[in-house]
């Protein structure tokens, strides 16, 4: 048994986005009045060969906190799927 | 004089290790061993420099994998038993992400990479690397970064300001810390900051680049004759 991790790590919203305010410079430019706040983060696709799905979860979290996220600006999310 | 022996870390990826290494042993007493990133052995060092550089592409995020390599275990336990240690640029985002070191570098606030030299004042000369610099004094150094906008939240950034722990800050070339001249969008202007014991100093701007006046300044100089000198 494995399951599919789909990890989002995004800046904290107290975070200045540098690269958001960029985008967001652009897409002013073509126009797009109506879309603003846009952010950029990162998305990590990861298997965990676990049987166990709180296995799994405890396995994704402690990457994120130990690897995948600098938890001094960053915030993640995960979401778990099983794979056959 | 006492010989030290001074260890100048190589991560795949370190583009600033053989400058460094070059400005740390232009000293009578000092040798350089360059220790590779893949080894357990500090080779008898009596202080450990991590250089400047891409290391491991920054890949994930500056600093983020060097953290986990097998000579930074090492490094990790030498900096806990008091000994000194210096990171600069690529090698302070190293000393964040290993913990050794509180808070982290983002994006420069302008969104440019930043090349050049800039003034840095000295807030605290009471550390081993600062001891030969006046408190106050405005150094003349290069920095060169894309990621260098330091972030602590507020109660560690009063923290390091009540502890001393605030080495450098970014200021003009009268020492007044003007938001035009914090040009990376540091918090409170910090360029270094050390932790709590003084023995772990990381910053931005580039010492090993003014360690010759064929380079235009000595200032930087002074950060390695001042933490050698230290070493009994």
């Amino acid at each position: 048994m494995a399951y599919k991790a789909k990890i989002k790590v995004t800046l904290r919203p107290s975070i200045l986005d540098v690269q958001g305010k960029a985008v967001q410079h652009a897409l002013d430019n073509l126009g797009y009045s109506s879309v603003d706040n846009v952010r950029i983060g990162k998305y990590i696709e990861v298997s965990i060969h676990e049987n166990d799905l709180a296995e799994a979860e405890r396995k994704s979290e402690e990457i994120c906190r130990k690897l995948l996220a600098n938890t001094v600006m960053e915030d993640y999310s995960i979401e778990l799927e099983p794979i056959n | 004089m006492a010989e030290v022996t001074i260890g100048v870390v190589v991560f795949p990826g370190s583009n600033c290790d053989a400058d460094t290494a070059h400005a740390a042993g232009s000293f009578s007493n000092t040798r350089v061993r360059m220790l590779w990133h893949n080894d357990h052995d500090l080779q008898g060092c009596d202080m450990v420099i991590l250089p400047g550089g891409f290391s491991y592409g920054d890949y994930l995020r500056a600093g983020s994998i060097a953290r986990f390599s097998p000579i930074m275990q090492e490094i990790i336990e030498f900096a806990g038993q008091g000994r000194p240690v210096l990171g600069i640029c690529n090698g302070f985002q190293v000393l964040l992400e290993s913990g050794l070191l509180e808070g982290a570098l983002t994006r420069n606030r302008k969104k440019k990479f930043i090349c050049r030299s800039m003034p840095v004042k000295v807030c605290n000369n009471r550390t081993i690397f600062t001891s030969r610099y006046r408190e106050g004094e405005v150094l003349n150094l290069p920095v060169a970064h894309g990621e260098g906008n330091y972030f602590a939240p507020p109660e560690t950034l009063q923290e390091l300001h009540a502890n001393g722990q605030v080495a450098f800050t970014y200021c003009d070339a009268q020492g007044n810390e003007t938001p035009e001249a914090n040009l990376n969008g540091s918090a409170d202007a910090i360029a270094g900051i050390t932790n709590k014991a003084g023995n772990v100093l990381g910053l931005m701007p580039h010492p090993e680049r003014a360690s010759d006046l064929l380079l235009g300044s000595e200032d930087g100089r002074r950060m390695f004759q001042a933490a050698i000198e230290s070493i009994k």
